[in-house]
């Protein structure tokens, strides 16, 4: 190689070198490749060497060229990257600072058990229904084959409201039966129907409270026996607590509305509260077939329709599966027990996902 | 119900275990509510009898008794004489060689101490056991020494069995249609049909009378007793019982009288009869009369007034009323233990008519819970016959001959059975014979029977199977859709039999059988929706009020009437007429004001900034709606480079939008007002509506004179949505997608406009100004302040056109901003600000 395109080779890496930004870096890549640059002007100039010298002159010259185009590449990304290293680092945050994080909000604990029982009956072909809470007392009581005189009614302590002169007595519903009746009043079986809801009466202290929730079911048809019945409520209790072998006992029992009546119990440990487990029993609903008289006074054939009934406590169910020890906490609003207890809004109880 | 195991004995003939007899009451729909065994503390303590009692050698008030506890080694040796005797060191004075005496043997715990008792050395001479005071057993407070029990008392005997202290007491809960079972005799016939034994033969024997009665009867309210009996006993002498009666009714929690009142007591409870005895010596003529009140005071046994209306059943003498039919005696005419003669009643009682009465008087007695359940009414012959007896044997004295007077009530009813409704209904297959057996151990008596079927006579005293059926048909049912009533009798009678047969076997034994899925022709195993769309539309709501923040909330339906107050109107129609607490007494006009109050108490708590929502009705003159309601309070968590952020109107208009729009609502539809209700903010609140009239929603601050009246504290701001108006989304096949090609663009315009123009005013005249290329236009701007002239606001919006066949022209895109700010102007008076 010849001295003059050595120096301008040992110029420019010299220079490059020292081209500490982009700016300088240019200033350089322009001096030596732009259109005025030296080693442009060296290329230009060949075509007026000997044409034996031109051969020669042009190999060294293209090989410098293509030396030094590299040399130019690699440290403009090299400043490239220097540069960006300098603008994330002075662009650092402290990562720990507080963002809004939208949530905490959730789900009460009566509205996700609601949600579990009605993905459990309805997978068993149910329908939600719902009735108002201020009912009459013919269908809380009359139609329910529970009479003014009846003994039943005396352990319903009910809450009454004024009623207009010649209407019927006003009252809040202290069972979500009234839907029952309702629903056979307006649809012929085939009926399978599951009523939440809320229900009143005038009790209060550690155990009761005047306004709690209920669960009603009915189901009518032709040729349901109390076979069904039990069917359907061990399967829902099974479900619902997420045992598949969890004991369930029938005792015959009495309520005005159906017959025959039973209640039924789920095997538990009352020192642990364990369900399912331990060799005591824990009653968790009323039921029976559908008294005659019930089905006649909603205009439905007793010959030739059957049917079962039964209902649950709300609360107490959320209470055992969820272990909340205090059935006030419900109603009291506590955000920190709501935060606690509550569920997730993007969580509902779906039996494909699990409940 | 209560009652000793030995009592049920006195009529069941069984050799079930306590436990057997548990299993099967609760099996059988008697359900045992608890169960209290006093002989269980006193295992350990036998009878035993003093054969020596010597001076102890170093202590004058201690002897050394050899003790006979009836253990027979035959081997001898056991005590330290080498005999079968047991020493034992006692400081009882009356401790003495040849009387019976309790013994408590090394281990036992003494109840009255809780200690445990150890074989020691008392003064150097070794005791093994003890000899105890009634005292020390929890039995009573005599401690004057030890226990002495009658002489040639068996050693080694139970002490509690001896004394008759191993009788568990049973307590079941009886349902209301079963009076039968508020007897003793009642329960044994159950658990003997239930297979656990025989029930014992009972025969009351006749007690000739002797002379006419003194006293007779008229009936004057026939409706409320068909029939009464009655006799007179005289030359009798009341006193305590015998120990047998008072153990029995002390077991069973009652407090023993006199002979006299714990003879009608033993049968209220052993044939479920009650009786009552007036003391003859204190009655006035010689007619007692059942008829209706008419105001008079009765001062009744348990020593309370009580003014008899026209509706109580009253008996009478000539001096007055002298006791509550059915419910309870006077004391007036009551015995006493001077007593030397009386005149029983024995009647039938109206059940509806004592069950009214007792309940307006607020009287609980054995007898009413009784008599409202209904009686056996072929008993009362053989009941007084039997009461007779007793006070004959008890107290003494001669009986006179019965006075009567209406007639025994007709009972007599029949039910048939056809058996295959057994499975039918009751899903569990029983043998005929077997289901026919049943019924007869219950007193059933067949009086027809085909293979198909059986015809049964009911026992009187089943007064809850195959009575006349009361049908109370819906008001307004279709006539086509009537039942007679006789063809609802005969279905209910059998459904009571049906019932008795599968109790009796325990509902366990009916096999469980899954539901056949619904429809299963048309749709197969998968079922139809639970909800309809307006449910799962509660379902969203309730998911995008907890999606934004809101904690879910079930508040009580009534609240103070005060608080109430400031959220709508208080009508006194929704206000109750039997509150349990004062501040629990008018149902609410909307769940933000139980929100609200939640949130006072959480402030209470230190939780000032919460967010909380209800989704519950909220009722109304009209009746009652649901409604989603939400409340913000306080300020926003604070967090660097953000300034204060309280609750606020915005907020509370988002989440209730948010919600709409998760129901479907066009939002295009919608239209904003400021016209809240009263306890809203007045310039900072709003209402949303659908058209021009349905009120979807409103939202805002809350009034400040609300939150001071409630104790609030800061900032709170509210929605209340409400769910049932909400117009369901039209269930129509979507269009398909307007997708241009063309790419969009956009124009801003700044309009000075005066103070009260809103907003939406200028944004919907500008959308108004163009139909298809304008299709979006939003405010994104407001600004008030010295750059603009006085009294005026600058709106800046942005607009979005959107080009459909081909690009648009500048002259195009000119003549289009020309007419939205025409549009503008136009509408709202405003001018593009210069």
């Amino acid at each position: 190689m010849s001295d003059d395109l050595d120096a301008l080779r040992q110029e420019t890496l010299i220079a490059l070198d020292a081209a500490g930004d982009l700016r300088a870096w240019d200033a350089v890549r322009v001096a030596t490749l732009g259109k005025s640059g030296r080693l442009t002007g060296l290329l230009k100039e060949l075509g007026r060497a000997a044409p034996e010298e031109r051969r020669i002159r042009g190999a060294a010259l293209n090989r410098l060229r293509d030396e030094l185009t590299l040399a130019i590449e690699a440290r403009g990304r090299s400043l490239e990257a220097e540069a960006l290293n300098a603008r994330l680092a002075s662009e650092r945050v402290d990562v720990t600072l507080p963002v809004p994080t939208g949530g905490g909000g959730s789900i009460h604990p009566i509205s996700r058990t609601i949600e579990e029982m009605v993905a459990i009956f309805g997978a068993m072909g149910f329908q939600l229904a719902e009735g108002p809470d201020i009912e009459t007392d013919w269908h809380n009581f009359s139609a329910l084959n529970t009479p003014s005189h009846h003994p039943a009614r005396t352990d319903h302590d009910t809450f009454y409201l004024p009623t207009p002169e010649g209407e019927a007595t006003r009252l809040l519903r202290t069972q979500t039966s009234p839907v029952q009746i309702r629903t056979m009043l307006n649809q012929a079986p085939p009926i399978r129907v599951i009523v939440p809801g809320r229900t009143y009466r005038a009790d209060h202290d550690a155990t009761h409270s005047p306004m709690f929730h209920q669960c009603e079911g009915l189901v009518v048809d032709r040729g349901i026996t109390l076979g069904h019945l039990k069917g359907c409520v061990i399967e829902f209790l099974r479900a619902y607590f997420d045992q598949p072998t969890l004991p369930v006992r029938f005792r015959a029992s009495y309520f005005p509305f159906t017959e025959p009546s039973m209640e039924i119990d789920i095997g538990w440990d009352r020192r642990s509260g364990e369900i399912g487990g331990g060799s005591d029993w824990l009653e968790v609903l009323g039921s029976g077939m559908v008294h005659p008289r019930v089905l006649a006074n909603c205009g439905i054939d007793p010959r030739e329709f059957t049917g079962f009934a039964f209902g649950m406590g709300i609360e107490r169910l959320t209470m055992l599966k969820n272990g909340i020890p205090d059935l006030r906490s419900f109603y009291e609003s506590d955000i920190r027990w709501l935060r606690h207890y509550g569920s997730s809004p993007l969580l509902p109880a779906l039996l494909h996902e699990g409940l | 119900m209560k009652f000793t195991l030995s009592w049920l004995r006195d009529h069941l003939d069984t050799t079930a275990t306590q436990a057997e007899i548990l299993a099967a009451l609760n099996r059988i729909g008697l359900e045992v509510e608890g169960v209290t065994d006093r002989g269980a503390a006193l295992a350990p303590f036998r009878t035993a009898r003093i054969v020596a009692a010597d001076q102890h050698p170093n202590a004058d008030r201690l002897r050394i008794c050899r003790v006979d506890i009836g253990r027979d080694t035959g081997e001898g040796g056991i005590g330290p004489e080498g005999d079968d005797l047991v020493q034992v060191v006692c400081g009882a004075p009356n401790a003495r060689a040849g009387i019976s005496v309790i013994f408590a043997p090394p281990g036992s715990v003494i109840p009255a101490t809780g200690a445990t008792l150890k074989v020691g050395s008392i003064r150097g001479v070794e005791s093994h056991g003890m000899l105890c005071s009634l005292r020390e057993l929890g039995l009573g407070e005599e401690h004057d020494g030890i226990a002495e029990l009658p002489d040639n008392t068996t050693p080694g005997q139970s002490y509690a069995n001896f004394a008759g202290l191993d009788d568990p007491v049973i307590e079941i809960a009886i349902t209301p249609n079963r009076g039968d079972a508020l007897a003793i005799r009642g329960i044994a016939r159950d658990l003997a049909a239930a297979g656990l034994g025989r029930l014992r033969p009972w025969l009351a024997q006749t007690v000739e009378g002797l002379f006419p009665s003194p006293v007779g009867w008229r009936i004057d309210y026939p409706e409320a007793c068909p029939y009464v009996l009655g006799r007179t006993v005289r030359a009798l002498r009341n006193g305590p019982s015998p120990d047998w009666l008072r153990e029995r009714l002390v077991a069973i929690g009652l407090r023993p009288i006199s002979a006299l009142v714990d003879i009608t007591n033993f049968f209220t409870f052993d044939l479920g009869r009650p009786l009552h005895v007036f003391d003859a010596g204190k009655l006035s003529g010689s007619e007692l009369v059942i008829c209706r009140g008419a105001g008079e005071t009765l001062r009744a046994l348990d020593g309370r007034d009580y003014i008899a209306g026209p509706e109580d059943c009253v008996i009478a003498d000539d001096a007055g009323v002298q006791s509550f039919a059915g419910i309870m005696g006077g004391e007036a005419t009551g015995v006493s233990e001077t007593t030397t003669s009386v005149f029983i009643e024995c009647a039938l009682f109206d059940p509806i008519r004592v069950a009214l009465a007792g309940r307006r008087h607020a009287i609980n007695s054995d007898a009413r819970q009784r008599f409202e359940r209904g009686l056996d009414p072929a008993l009362p012959v053989a009941a007084l016959e039997a009461a007779t007896r007793m006070i004959l044997e008890l107290c003494g004295g001669e009986a006179s001959e019965v006075v009567v007077a209406g007639e025994p009530p007709a009972w007599q009813r029949e039910a048939r059975l056809r058996f295959e409704r057994i499975a039918g209904l009751g899903g569990l297959e029983v043998a005929p014979d077997d289901a026919v057996a049943s019924l007869e151990a219950l007193g059933f008596a067949v009086r027809a029977r085909d293979a198909a079927s059986v015809l049964l006579d009911v026992p009187s005293w089943r007064n809850d199977i195959a009575m006349p059926s009361v049908l109370d048909a819906a008001p307004d049912l279709d006539p086509a859709r009537r039942l007679g009533v006789d063809t609802v009798s005969v279905i209910e009678a059998e459904c009571d039999l049906i019932e008795e047969v599968l109790r009796l076997r325990g509902l366990d034994a009916v096999p469980p059988v899954t539901l056949p899925p619904p429809g299963l022709i048309t749709r197969g195993p998968v079922p139809l929706p639970s909800l309809t769309p307006r449910q799962a539309r509660t379902a969203v709501a309730r998911r995008m009020l907890a999606a934004r923040g809101l904690a879910e909330c079930v508040g009580f339906s009534f609240i103070s009437r005060d608080a109430a107050e400031h959220f709508g109107a208080i009508p006194d129609s929704l206000r109750l007429l039997n509150p349990i607490a004062a501040d629990l007494d008018q149902l609410r006009p909307t769940p933000l004001a139980s929100l609200a109050l939640a949130a006072r108490r959480n402030a209470a708590r230190g939780a000032d900034a919460v967010g909380l929502c209800e989704i519950g009705p909220g009722f109304g003159e009209g009746g009652q709606l649901l409604i989603a309601a939400g409340l913000r309070t306080g300020q926003a968590p604070r967090r660097p480079g953000v300034g204060p952020e309280p609750a606020s109107v915005w907020q509370a208009k988002a989440d209730a939008l948010a919600v709409l729009e998760s129901l479907g609502v066009p939002m295009e539809a919608l239209s904003v007002t400021a016209d809240a209700p009263a306890h809203y903010h007045p310039g900072r609140s709003g209402t949303l509506r659908q058209g021009p009239k349905l009120v979807l929603a409103r939202f805002g601050d809350l009034h400040p004179g609300v939150l001071k009246a409630l104790g609030l504290d800061g900032a709170a701001a509210g929605f209340e949505l409400f769910l049932d108006v909400v117009p369901d989304p039209k269930r129509r096949r979507r269009a398909a997608p307007d997708l241009p090609a063309f790419q969009p663009l956009t124009r801003d315009f700044a309009f000075l406009v005066a103070l009260e123009v809103t907003a939406d005013a200028v944004v919907r005249a500008a959308r108004g100004a163009e139909r298809t290329l304008i299709t979006k236009v939003s405010l994104f701007d407001v600004y008030e302040g010295e750059k603009v002239p006085q009294g005026q606001k600058s709106l800046a919006i942005e607009v979005v056109l959107q080009p459909r066949e081909r690009s648009l022209t500048d002259a195009e895109i000119e003549a289009v901003c020309a007419r939205i700010v025409a549009a503008v102007g136009k509408a709202t008076g405003g001018v593009l600000r210069g």
